[in-house]
């Protein structure tokens, strides 16, 4: 066999050579326009290939080239503020070769071969290096410095080293065994970057959705899930973290969805500022579109491609978060291709290695020692698009197995328009144990027992609205109904929160605290005054009460809540006399 | 002349099988010509140096394995013209009206390319409709794709027809045109349709291509691509705003699971494809708007629900696509309530790009926000008085349970020409909300109370 065959057969995105010598995962350039495909299976002397574009009028007979090449990243300064395809094609490069439609046989490179970046080296000649150390940086966009990295596999003694300004693929750094370092490196997306160590994650992902932060934290380096039927908010939510997270980086992927939400990110990212930096969100983010209309075996490799360059940074140093909207594309894609080749299905027509995938991709988030020794972390957040909304379905419930955070969207909140529909009562965090520390010293030390109040009178409510359902609300004891009216409020004024509301979008730790604590001692002032023989009538017609439904809109919050809070001192002492 | 093949090996429902060819490509299309003289049209699904499956548009009826199978070497192109414009075409694309064939200025591939994500501009034009529950609670924009999720015997053909009759945006006489595409509808429905179109003179600025019930099922699956081409064709080269109308989908998809079944393909959930998304999905995003270009793809298409289920695989997989969904009820319609929209389960995705200050008014978003809160608690509050009786109800909850009811009766029923500008529809929901408690409008902001509420606007206006 040589490094030249030619097509059997075509049947969509699959197509079968005979007479190529290939491995597993080899990238081919297939058919007289040379379309890019990978190897994903061997018999005899035919390979199945996956190609990543439109195979309409391809022939068989046709030749097919062995690159000898896994599919790989190219990772270099320049990746941030990209917006790339389900294999890094820059899709502003793709509009200028072949204008506002995704034609074929169009190659471009991930990384610009034009631009200069200058580099300054933080190591010297004589200097050992070991695979991933930090040979010198680059200051990528005004906030992100990008840390050139010696390749994993790479290690030896600096014979030269350059300072200036260069492209990403000329030569920076020589090693005296005569090896060349440049500004860019290649990686294999299917194999995990190498990292020296994993640590546990402890400093939670702070988002500025009450929900999240407050009852269902994700931690720095974890993973979350978002399952939810169509309409619930999986990508609001997910470019709400894309946009408010504090993480240093932000890869989202937008795997086999919708071209408008892709374009809405590309217009809004530029314009909105990141709040602790203040410089615009696009600098720190990497987008990567394969909208449900382009190539379906691109959409399978996009989520590699994303958490290639995700772990990329982290191996700089940096805490990345990685949206991926919608893991339930991806496994559809992989079902897909996996039916073409006519295999054994699995549950619902999946393969039987779907769970697997999606572990080993889950497995890739975390927080590490990089080999350079820094710290870094990946925040895994995938959307699961069960099937009828219904969660026993097999992504959703492999997905659960592996994710310690489960937010679970819920129609019938999205229906009252209830936003984020997060479900309270079904949605939990496996990290808030293990974040308590970081919330006592960064928030309050009230901050725990606040929450879990919280949570104990939600709880409650769900049981309360039982009987209600049966006897109606004015049949239940007073200080039952004020429990249900507090209750209400936590989910009212504290739960829901409007991404489309200019002050509301974000909201800072502090403000969540003061928030669900003033909310919560009014419940207990509440409590109080009824004990003491207040009517319950008179309790809820409060003014205090409706203005706390408000305030998280008030731009000065701080001074708006104390004027609240006064009034509610004077409401609760005059109800007393 | 490319060669013609007597080698067909089997014939499976709307697939053959050919043997012995020399290279055929990909998705080509295909001649067959049956021995009685006339020619049906296939495209190919599968080849190899073996073997080659062709669908068959017309269905395989008449064939046998002596037919004479030609492959043309080129994928399926429609013949487009600005002269298509007040044409009935059949479902594959030739007149049906007994004018000449088309002149074409151009060719295109029926598939159409995706468009790319960066090249797209976001939909924020908003579209008047002048329905209520849709101007005022899921907004249409241009460009975006938001079909009718509805029924067996419910009236989405009249809404469909309202819509096109009233579609405007608003302040802009820019050139604009209808597709329709009828995908194995009945020839009464599809004639309902074309006295409307008939009748306010649409029809001089619409193209049609008809695919009736009775027609053959595979030709469904090129229809609604011919009109999307057609539609692209005439936004994108002549700036023209399109208002892309495809009914059923649901017979569409009908139409790829028997496709799917003859191919004995590995069936997804409930017997449909797994590549359905996919394949939806290549309809559905061939609506935008496409930067430096004026014209416009919108899609309005109608789904019946199977069993008027919305889980079921089509309405589901289609609202995974679509910007939103506008759902009609049964209950709605069987109470007498015109349009039957329920707006709860409804969604206009692109509706906050679309409304507000400078594109509607600056309290919209507010007043639908607090219009679906309410209507959602008064219609939980029905389910409890069935139980309870109203009187167990405390003074709020009978507020809100009336709510519910003036809601239906005054914000959702309007009638079939009755065309509400989006202030009448906003005073409307106002003049609804301000029968509840001032202290229950938690989702607007004092600022729109002070200006908009029945109870202080006279006073607001007054002072300016
Ligand atoms: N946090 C939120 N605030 C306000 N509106 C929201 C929020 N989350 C979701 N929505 C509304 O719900 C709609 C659907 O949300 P989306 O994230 O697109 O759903 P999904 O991705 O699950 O289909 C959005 O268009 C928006 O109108
Ligand atoms: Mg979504």
């Amino acid at each position: 066999m040589k490094n030249k065959g030619e097509i059997y057969r075509i049947s969509g995105p699959v197509v079968i050579i005979s007479g190529l010598n290939t491995k597993m995962y080899d990238v081919v350039k297939v058919g007289k326009e040379g379309l890019m495909g990978e190897v994903i299976g061997i018999e005899g002397d035919k390979s199945t290939v996956q190609v990543y574009e439109e195979t309409s009028g391809v022939r068989p007979g046709e030749p097919v080239e062995n690159t000898g090449m896994s599919l790989s990243v190219e990772l270099g300064p320049g990746l941030l503020e990209s917006i790339y395809d389900g294999i890094q094609r820059p899709l502003p490069v793709l509009k200028e070769k072949m204008g506002d439609f995704i034609k074929r046989g169009v190659s471009a490179s991930g990384l610009s071969r034009e631009k200069e970046w200058d580099f300054v080296p933080t190591v010297k000649k004589g200097d050992k290096l070991n695979g991933g150390d930090i040979i010198g940086t680059v200051q990528e966009t005004q906030n992100i410095e990008h840390r050139i990295l010696v390749p994993p596999t790479i290690s030896g003694t600096i014979s030269t080293i350059k300072k200036g300004k260069f492209k990403v693929d000329e030569v920076i750094c020589t090693l005296e065994d005569g090896k060349e370092l440049t500004m860019m490196q290649k990686w294999p997306v299917r194999k995990p970057r190498p990292v020296s160590k994993k640590m546990t994650p402890t400093t939670p992902l702070i988002t500025g959705q009450r929900i999240l932060d407050g009852l269902f934290p994700v931690a720095k380096g974890g993973t979350a899930a978002i399952p939810g039927p169509f309409g619930s908010g999986k990508t609001v939510t997910q470019q709400q973290l894309a946009k408010w997270s504090d993480t240093e980086i932000v890869v989202y992927i937008g795997c086999g969805e919708r071209g408008n939400e892709m374009a809405d990110v590309l217009y809004e990212f530029p314009e909105i500022k990141d709040p602790k930096t203040g410089r615009p969100l696009m600098e720190r983010t990497v987008l990567i579109a394969n909208t449900s209309n382009m190539p379906v075996a691109a959409r399978e490799a996009s989520v590699y491609t994303g958490i290639t360059i995700a772990e990329y940074y982290r191996d700089m140093g940096y805490d990345v978060s990685l949206m991926a909207d919608s893991t339930s594309r991806w496994a559809e894609a992989m079902r897909e291709i996996s039916s073409r080749l006519e295999e054994m299905p699995g549950e619902e027509g999946y393969p039987a290695y779907l769970a697997a995938r999606l572990s080993e991709f889950y497995e890739r988030a975390g927080k590490v020692k990089a080999l350079s020794g820094k710290e870094g972390s990946i925040t895994v957040i995938g959307a699961v698009s069960p099937p009828g909304g219904d969660f026993s379905e097999p992504i959703t419930q492999n997905t659960l197995r592996i994710v310690k955070v489960f937010w679970a969207l819920d129609a019938k909140l999205a229906q009252r328009r209830h936003f984020p529909s997060i479900n309270w009562l079904n949605s939990y965090s496996l990290y808030t144990k293990a974040l308590g520390p970081w919330y006592d010293e960064h928030v309050s030390p009230d901050w725990v027992k606040l929450r879990n109040d919280a949570m104990e009178l939600l709880q409650k409510e769900s049981e309360l609205q039982e009987i209600v359902q049966l006897v109606g609300s004015d049949a239940l004891p007073e200080d039952q109904q004020l429990t249900l009216e507090v209750a209400r409020m936590i989910r009212e004024y504290f739960l829901q929160q409007n991404a489309y509301h200019e002050v509301d979008t974000f909201c800072p730790m502090d403000k969540q605290f003061k928030l669900l604590k003033s909310i919560m001692s009014w419940g207990d002032k509440a409590q109080t005054a009824l004990e003491g023989g207040a009517a319950i009538e008179d309790i809820m017609k409060l003014k205090s009460k409706d203005d706390l439904a408000k305030v998280k809109y008030e731009k000065e919050f701080d001074t708006a809540l104390g004027v609240i809070l006064n009034t509610m001192e004077d409401e609760f002492a005059k109800l007393k006399r | 002349m490319t060669k013609e093949y007597k080698t067909i090996s089997k014939i499976a429902g709307p697939l053959i099988f050919v043997e012995k060819t020399e290279p055929v490509g990909y998705n080509e299309l295909v001649n067959i010509n049956l021995p009685d003289g006339t020619t049906k049209r296939g495209q190919v699904l599968d080849t190899s140096d073996d073997i080659v499956v062709v669908q068959v548009f017309e269905g395989t009826g008449g064939l046998n394995k002596e037919c004479g199978v030609r492959f043309t070497g080129e994928t399926i192109k429609l013949p487009v013209s600005k002269d298509m414009l007040g044409r009935i075409l059949s479902g594959s694309g030739e007149p049906l009206d007994g004018g000449p064939r088309i002149v074409p200025e151009d060719r295109l591939e029926i598939t159409g390319a995706a468009i790319n994500p960066y090249a797209r501009l976001p939909p924020k034009d908003f579209i008047q409709t002048g329905i209520s529950t849709i101007d005022g609670m899921n907004t249409l924009v241009r460009g975006q794709k938001l079909p009718i999720f509805s029924g067996s015997g419910l009236p989405h053909n009249e809404i469909a027809l309202q819509i096109a009759r009233q579609a405007r945006v608003r302040g802009s006489n820019e050139p604009f045109a209808v597709v329709f595409a009828a995908m194995g509808i009945t020839n009464e429905e599809a004639q309902y349709f074309m006295r409307d179109f008939e009748r306010t003179g649409a029809l001089e600025r619409a193209v049609v291509f008809l695919n009736l019930a009775d027609d053959p099922a595979v030709e469904r699956l090129i229809t609604p691509r011919l009109a999307l081409t057609a539609a692209e064709y005439l936004a994108y080269e002549h700036d023209m705003h399109v208002l892309v109308i495809l009914t059923d989908i649901t017979n569409y998809c009908e139409a790829l699971r028997q496709m799917g079944a003859a191919r004995e393909e590995v069936p997804g959930r409930r017997g449909y494809p797994g590549y359905m998304y996919t394949d939806l999905a290549s309809l559905y995003e061939r609506a935008g708007v496409v930067k430096g270009r004026k014209g416009s793809v919108t899609q309005f298409s109608i789904l019946s629900m199977p069993g008027d289920d919305i889980t079921h695989p089509i309405p589901d997989l289609s609202g995974y696509i679509t910007e939103g969904q506008i759902v009609i009820s049964r209950e709605l319609h069987r109470k007498g309530i015109y349009p039957p929209v329920n707006v709860l389960p409804s969604l206009s995705r692109l509706m906050n790009s679309g409304i507000g200050a400078t594109r509607t008014r600056e309290d919209h978003k507010a007043v639908s926000d607090q219009c679906y809160a309410a209507y959602a608690e008064g219609k939980d509050l029905r389910g409890l008085v069935a139980i309870v009786g109203k009187d167990a109800l405390s003074e709020r909850d009978k507020k809100f349970l009336e709510f519910a009811d003036m809601f239906e009766d005054r914000f959702v029923r309007q009638g079939i020409d009755e065309n509400r500008d989006i202030e009448t529809t906003l005073d409307i929901g106002w003049e609804l909300l301000a029968e509840l408690p001032e202290a229950q409008l938690t989702r607007i902001d004092n600022k729109y109370i002070q200006k908009y509420h029945p109870a202080h606007r006279a006073k607001a206006e007054q002072k300016e």
